[in-house]
């Protein structure tokens, strides 16, 4: 693996199993009575955060204080960022102050390549700008794994607002190196210029496309979205790229639906499809979320061997 | 002072000389040219191997001042440009204040002699405060001291077709040039980069090469409306060369420009997400670069200009996303242009040596700039060692900015001296001043 995590697409095949396979190894700990390992003691974990996003935060936070590592939490709002420091001068300061690795969540597309150059701690990409989420992608598959045996050739449906979706780059980077056959979906107004050299399909059609599926993962529409004039109304986009339970029931009798959060029920998906115990394993992708940090965590701090 | 510049191969698009000659300049003039000539008293410099051709004249280059000193001054830039074998300048206005009054030009011009590294040809804007709004007081600059007779809100494109058209209108009255800079904003709203596979993937909202191609159709549609000057800044996709190509075919009064970074570098240099690479137009895809190349190689495009744009260190070291456009370019241009269209082929030497000097000078009066080359026009010359290699190192040039998008690129081409009206100012690859 690469010394930092900045794109899904610096991961091999090897690499994304090997993600896994530790995940699946550290999720035991999360099912003891005392869920922690001393692993990464005496190491520190900065979490940047220059956007809000509680629930990532929390995520890596808690994978790190698993794995018995010391965290700090800066968060750029009411911080120096907000008097005028630069990202540069904020990676000067958590150089000297010994930080192992920065999880950073960060407005621009690009940022942590940025800071990559100019620290020696590992960085780890945790959403930047309209670009990727490479952890959550990983999270996606890791939570796919636990329903099918192999992604050879599972089918795997991305609907919504792909173009400005970082989740949907880093699972079709990540889907496409496992071998998934990924088809999108969406307005054309909310894919990415020559999506086409993507090497998945693109469709227009969600009913089309639905009954064919093993995983349908539906993104997050955002309001702003609406108002920038990408689509014409929420209603309108709701009732052809919204899953209901209508079409959930064109759905394949194994499928599953997934959603990276926070969700607009009744918009991109009805309360009644996000709340399905059969098919939907959204609580399941918010808890594979921290084993899965743990063993990045892990495995680019290069810790000990795991105590099991 | 007496120079003879002895045995180089001079290179003059004007005369359309390309041969081995003496250059005799005398008290700031070319005083002769060719064998035979009287010689007394004059200093002898050497220039056999090397190209000696007019002073280079570069159509666009921001210098900063006044209002970024920081970044650039009218000192530090002319010696960049020096060094680059210009002998003359044109200063795009968006300064602080912007250029767009008599007051402000004349300072530019003046403080250009003052400095006395390069003629400045200052360029005014076409719109008061280049807000896009009213006509700036074009017949007041092109009556100055300063003779403006180019004007343009560049960095920003002229949105309203109505405004455009006026421009082109009023400036007949005096013959000027009105330099667009094309670029349809409703479609690059937000836009940080070439909108193709490589921003779709990088997460970078695109800048599509239709919102230039637009622009370039109006405009060129205005030219022919009005029956005015027209020139296209920094041209940069396939399609708007064809379109200029086509108009020029059909006699509309326009001319062109292309920037040596338009003609060697892709979009693909933003993967690094290094925000040296960012510049407006952005760079484009390989296509489109081909289509530049061609376009100079057949004279659609008339002009290699820089676009020289210097930014403090602080503000190219953040975000791609927060990062301004631009790229340093006075210093490497002519290497640039030896190395990616004259080696490969795209253009002879000849004609490099065109679109660096007389090619812009045709763009707008430079007067005494771009050549000739032949006795009476004053000694802008500049001597260059075609074959030379050297490679950039951002530390070591001139500008008070770093962000060159060469750095570490080995190029072929340097400039040995370069000579304003008879002295040198830089002289065996040094400046002077």
């Amino acid at each position: 693996m690469n010394k930092h995590l900045l794109s899904a697409a610096d991961l091999s095949a090897g690499d994304i199993t090997r993600v896994l396979d530790t995940a699946a190894h550290l999720a035991k700990v999360t099912d003891r009575a005392i869920k922690k390992v001393p692993t990464l003691r005496g190491r520190t974990v900065c979490n940047l955060f220059f956007e809000d996003s509680t629930r990532t935060r929390i995520s890596f936070e808690l994978a790190a204080k698993r794995l018995s590592a010391d965290v700090i939490n800066f968060s750029a709002k009411g911080s120096s960022v907000s008097k005028g420091e630069s990202l540069k001068d904020t990676a000067i300061t958590l150089e000297a102050m010994g930080v192992d690795a920065i999880v950073m969540r960060h407005g621009a597309s690009g940022a942590p390549w940025r800071l990559a150059e100019w620290v020696e701690a590992v960085v780890v990409n945790a959403g930047d700008g309209t670009h990727e989420h490479p952890t959550q992608a990983l999270l996606d598959l890791y939570t796919m794994r636990q329903r099918f045996p192999s992604f050879d050739g599972l089918k795997v449906a991305i609907v919504g607002d792909v173009l400005h979706s970082r989740v949907a780059r880093s699972n079709v980077l990540a889907l496409t190196t496992m071998g998934a056959e990924v088809t999108l979906v969406a307005p054309p107004t909310l894919l990415p210029a020559r999506v086409e050299t993507w090497g998945v399909a693109v469709s227009y059609d969600l009913d089309a496309v639905l009954p064919k599926q093993d995983v349908v993962m539906m993104l997050r529409v955002q309001l702003e979205r609406q108002r920038a004039g990408f689509f014409p109304s929420l209603r309108e986009y709701a009732r052809l790229y919204g899953l209901d339970g209508r079409r959930l029931d064109a759905m394949a009798d194994h499928a599953i639906v997934m959603h990276p959060g926070p969700m607009n029920r009744g918009v991109e998906i009805a309360a009644e499809v996000a709340d399905s115990i059969e098919r939907s394993v959204i609580a399941d992708q918010v808890a594979n979320g921290i084993s899965v940090r743990m063993a990045l965590l892990y495995l680019l701090l290069g810790g000990p061997e795991v105590a099991t | 002072m007496k120079l003879l510049l002895k045995g180089g191969r001079l290179v003059d698009p004007a005369t359309r000389h390309d041969g081995t000659a003496d250059v005799l300049v005398d008290d700031g003039r070319v005083a002769g040219v060719g064998t035979g000539l009287d010689t007394a008293g004059a200093e002898v410099v050497d220039c056999d191997g090397l190209v000696v051709c007019p002073g280079l004249v570069d159509l666009h280059a921001h210098l900063r001042e006044p209002g970024r000193e920081d970044a650039e001054t009218i000192e530090t830039g002319s010696r960049a440009a020096a060094l680059g074998g210009y002998t003359a300048v044109c200063p795009m206005p968006n300064t602080d204040p912007v250029a767009d009054n008599a007051g402000v030009v004349e300072m530019v011009a003046a403080r250009g002699r003052e400095v006395g590294l390069a003629d400045l040809f200052p360029v005014g804007a076409v719109t008061v405060g280049q807000r896009g709004a009213e006509l700036a007081e074009l017949g007041a600059m092109a009556r100055s001291a300063a003779r403006v007779d180019c004007f343009s809100d560049d960095g920003l494109p002229i949105r309203e077709a109505r405004l455009l058209r006026l421009a082109l209108e009023y400036t007949r009255a005096f013959d000027a040039v009105v330099a667009d800079h094309a670029q349809d904003a409703s479609l690059t709203d937000g836009a940080q980069m070439h909108e193709g596979e490589v921003s779709a993937m990088l997460g970078l909202a695109g800048w599509p090469a239709a919102a230039e191609d637009m622009v370039v159709a109006r405009d060129l549609l205005l030219a022919e409306l009005t029956g005015g000057r027209l020139h296209l800044c920094h041209v940069s996709t396939g399609g708007a060369v064809e379109l200029v190509r086509a108009a020029k075919a059909r006699g509309v009064r326009v001319t062109a420009e292309a920037a040596p970074h338009h003609f060697t570098l892709t979009d693909e240099a933003a993967r690094s997400y290094d925000p040296v690479f960012k510049v407006n137009p952005p760079l484009r895809e390989k296509a489109d670069v081909e289509a530049v190349r061609l376009g100079l190689a057949d004279g659609t495009i008339d002009a290699v200009a820089t676009d020289h744009a210097p930014h403090a260190r602080e503000d190219k070291e953040v975000e791609w996303g927060s990062a301004p456009p631009g790229m340093l370019g006075l210093e490497t241009a002519l290497a640039v242009t030896l190395t990616e269209l004259v080696e490969p082929g795209y253009l002879d030497l000849a004609t490099a040596v065109e679109r660096l000097t007389a090619g812009p000078a045709r763009c707008r009066r430079v007067g005494g700039h771009g050549g000739p080359v032949a006795p009476g026009a004053p000694a802008n010359l500049a001597v260059l060692d075609p074959a030379a290699a050297w490679t950039v190192d951002r530390a070591r040039l001139a500008s008070r900015a770093r962000n060159t998008p060469f750095h570490g690129r080995e190029l072929r081409g340097r400039v040995v001296h370069t000579i304003l009206r008879g002295a040198f100012t830089v002289r065996d690859g040094r400046a002077l001043r």
